[in-house]
């Protein structure tokens, strides 16, 4: 491999195991600190354009002790170590934690913050179809920017926003042409490399990630793509970790050609639309335009047809379900793919996503046997 | 039973009647071509009442089911729908008997699952309606009825409120909603709504109300002439018939009795009443008996719960704006900030002079669970009074241990007994 390609993977990589040192040189370089954002929507164009960096905080790979004695066994595996965290004070340096409560464990979390910052919530409508809904995030959103303007000290100009908003489509739409160009290079951007490259996005400032990916990317097509002797799959669930999870799908020839993880492609799926509309207004829209994840209701259920059209799209062998335990939203919209996916013909593994785990010789040996019938 | 002898009734045998009849209409509704709606338990049923449609609610059946030990066999089938064990066990139990009708439906034979059970019979929907204010379950559980079925879905969001009093634009948003559940139910139905019955179904569901507020308030009585475990029976008709004249008549009719029994000082407890508790949760419905029990045992009353106080859905029915009524069905205690829902069960404990609370660690539901650690150390910290917590689950049998359960009721009732023996000073 091109050693521009290594060294630059080598830096997602860097970034993404640091969020710490990624705030440090945040802060070294502008004099602002850091703002936390929790799973797993919200409109970070806004904190974006306070200058501070948004940080998204999506759990760790700790044992989970403290947080036993708030949350009981059956609260879904990330939160139970962003609990961790926050009781270790991990996150006692964000300026602000932004949080919004699209599930039943996230409105609970949001009222039980352990650290010190400031918890700024918001709540997303769930009946998105209706304009109603779009006048009351934007009501939400405004109300979310006064409180950011406060802690932050900066006025957020309609000026400052527009700018953001460009930033962050142009890294959206960056990250939507990484992952097409990852499903053809598989030999050279590993499931692992492809995680990193996607979690650096939660630690970097926007403009910065789009560049270095571009960069990534201009490198990796210089490359002559190879065939893929392994398979291919489409992952499906809120995240696929940590990297000894991802190291399987390395390790078996599975090449990972697209993803529909809420950390991951949820986060990248949808722009802020064009518009002649205020910018807060547009930012709501977003919300009524993402489709196909289970914490935004849709009584059309189009998570499925979904899918499958990304497997097909793709050549994908197979979608592989990353289950995240004790998630209950993502445990809801099974069994209708599922079915949908028998009748259908599409080949589909049911694997458990639990952050906390340090052995995988049982995923290993079920990612085994689904590659052997593929 | 004739109709006649309604006003000879006691409100048990009412109560009984009433749930049977609704059930009944909602058969020869489906028999007769009319609409069957499901709906969530604190949805608004006011618009399709308005529409003559008959209603079904799923929480209070898969209850019954669970009741009458029956929920095992619906479990399974929802296993074998793919649905994880960690999904409610309301929406498990349903989904396994919606299931089983569907499949008669298909293949006009009965299933064996479905013969054998002790469930009430309610038939197929051919919409539903759910609302969020008690979890977001309830919108996962719905558009999986609404594509499982391939009907329409009604939605009713009230966002969670994060911060309280509730918020103007939550109120508009709401309000809008209702508005466009009405012209959903006009393509529905195929005909234009009925705005003056609807009125009529507002006053009425406020008639229904204020009775129920009423036996609630008759813990507030030392000893007290009400069992708490009551209201977890009655529940069924706030849920099912609160928009209904069915409710309110039960309601009255027990209301009057516990007031004639306050009068001639009985109270609900055969002997002396010795402490008092808040039950926080949901009832463990295949396990209700040994839960009141083992209180009874040792004396213990409950006197106050937030969970039937959700359906205090007091608002006024003269608000053509909506806005009254969108607040009523969004400040659900579990739908607000934990400062408020502290305020409701404090509130709810003085008025029913608690000794102690007893909380429910339901592992079905997650909204109902996840803030207990910090709910009962506010509460502790504001009333100094002793609480417990049990691990339990409101239909599924298997993650309820009465061992446990009795070992927690008496390390509380130990703890009120040292403080009523001034051992707390
Ligand atoms: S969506 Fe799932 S993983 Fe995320 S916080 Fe809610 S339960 Fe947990
Ligand atoms: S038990 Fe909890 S999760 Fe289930 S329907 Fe009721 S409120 Fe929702």
């Amino acid at each position: 491999m091109e050693e521009n390609i290594k060294a630059l993977l080598e830096q997602f990589r860097a970034i993404a195991g640091d969020p710490r040192k990624a705030m440090a040189d945040h802060l070294a370089e502008t004099g602002k600190g850091a703002i936390g954002m929790m799973p797993i929507y919200a409109p970070e164009e806004l904190v974006h354009a306070t200058g501070y960096l948004p940080v998204g905080l999506w759990g760790g790979s700790r044992p989970v002790t403290k947080a036993r004695t708030y949350l009981p066994p059956f609260a879904c595996s990330v939160m139970q170590q962003v609990m961790e965290l926050e009781c270790e004070g991990a996150y006692d340096d964000l300026a602000a934690v932004v949080f919004s409560v699209p599930c039943d464990t996230l409105k609970c979390m949001s009222q039980k913050w352990k650290g010190t910052s400031p918890v700024l919530v918001f709540t997303h409508p769930q009946n998105r179809g209706l304009e109603a809904a779009n006048r009351f995030l934007e009501r939400e959103y405004a109300i979310l920017k006064e409180k950011l303007e406060g802690i932050t000290g900066v006025k957020i100009t309609n000026a400052a926003l527009e700018r953001s908003i460009q930033i962050y489509n142009e890294n959206r739409a960056a990250m939507r042409e990484f992952s097409a160009l990852a499903a053809q290079y598989p030999q050279v951007i590993s499931a692992v490399d492809r995680h990193a490259v996607f979690k650096a996005r939660l630690f970097m400032e926007k403009s910065r990630h789009t560049a270095l990916v571009r960069a990534l990317m201009e490198a990796v097509r210089a490359e002559e793509p190879q065939p893929w002797t392994g398979k291919k799959v489409v992952v499906t669930g809120i995240l696929l970790e940590p990297n000894g999870l991802l190291e399987l799908f390395d390790r078996l020839g599975l090449a990972i050609v697209a993803d529909d993880l809420a950390q991951e492609s949820r986060q990248i799926r949808v722009d802020v639309p064009d518009g002649d509309e205020a910018p807060l207004y547009r930012l709501a829209r977003v919300w009524q335009n993402m489709y196909g994840c289970s914490v935004a209701t849709d009584t059309k259920k189009q998570r499925g047809p979904m899918l499958m059209d990304m497997a097909r799209k793709t050549g994908a062998d197979a979608v592989v379900v990353a289950m995240m335990k004790f998630c209950d939203p993502e445990e809801w919209d099974y069994p209708i793919y599922y079915k949908q996916f028998e009748a259908q013909g599409v080949r589909s593994l049911m694997i458990e996503v639990d952050q906390e785990s340090t052995s995988f010789e049982q995923l290993h040996t079920r990612l085994q046997s689904l590659v052997e019938t593929l | 039973m004739s109709e006649k002898s309604v006003q000879e009734m006691t409100a048990k045998e009412l109560l009984a009647y009433y749930q049977a009849k609704l059930d009944e209409e909602a058969r020869q509704a489906k028999a007769n071509g009319k609409l069957v709606c499901w709906s969530a338990s604190v949805a608004p049923p006011e618009m399709c009442v308005a529409m003559d449609i008959a209603m079904v609610y799923p929480e209070t059946h898969a209850a019954g089911i669970g009741a009458r030990k029956g929920a095992m066999d619906m479990l399974e089938v929802a296993d074998r729908m793919g649905y994880s064990v960690d999904c409610c066990s309301y929406g498990r139990v349903n989904m396994g008997y919606m299931e089983l009708l569907k499949e008669e439906a298909m293949t006009g034979k009965t299933p064996e699952a479905l013969a054998n059970s002790p469930a009430a019979r309610v038939p197929l929907p051919d919409l539903v309606i759910t609302c969020n204010n008690i979890c977001n379950t309830l919108l996962k559980w719905y558009e999986n009825l609404a594509a499982e079925l391939n009907i329409p879905c009604i939605v009713i969001d009230v966002p969670f409120n994060h911060t309280m009093p509730v918020s103007e634009h939550a109120k508009e948003y709401i309000a809008d909603e209702f508005r466009n559940a009405i012209s959903q139910l006009e393509v529905i139905c195929g005909r234009p709504f009925d705005y003056e019955k609807f009125h009529q179904v507002r006053r009425q569901t406020q008639r229904s109300i204020e009775q129920w507020n009423r036996i609630a308030s008759m813990s507030r009585y030392k000893p007290s002439p009400l069992n708490g475990f009551d209201l977890f029976n009655y529940m069924a008709l706030v849920v099912c018939a609160r928009s209904r004249d069915y409710a309110e008549i039960t309601f009255r009719k027990f209301a009057d009795e516990l007031e004639e029994k306050y009068k001639k000082g009985e109270s609900a407890f055969k002997g002396a009443e010795q402490n008092r508790i808040a039950w926080e949760g949901i009832a463990v419905w295949p396990y209700l008996g040994h839960t009141f029990k083992t209180l009874k045992n040792q004396g213990t009353i409950m006197t106050g719960s937030a969970y039937p106080n959700m359906w205090d859905l007091t608002y006024d029915a003269e608000d053509e704006s909506l806005h009254s009524m969108a607040e009523a069905y969004t400040r659900t205690y579990i739908n607000t900030c934990l400062d408020n829902k502290v305020a409701v069960l404090r509130r709810i404990m003085e008025e029913g002079q608690c000794d102690g609370v007893l909380y429910h660690l339901n592992r079905s539901c997650k909204l109902m669970s996840f803030l207990n650690v910090e709910t009962a150390e506010r509460i502790q910290e504001k009333n100094g009074l002793p609480y417990v917590s049990f691990d339990g689950d409101q239909t599924d049998p298997r993650n309820f241990a009465p061992a446990q359960y009795d070992t927690r009721v008496q390390a509380l009732g130990e703890m009120m007994e040292q403080a009523a023996d001034g051992g707390q000073a």
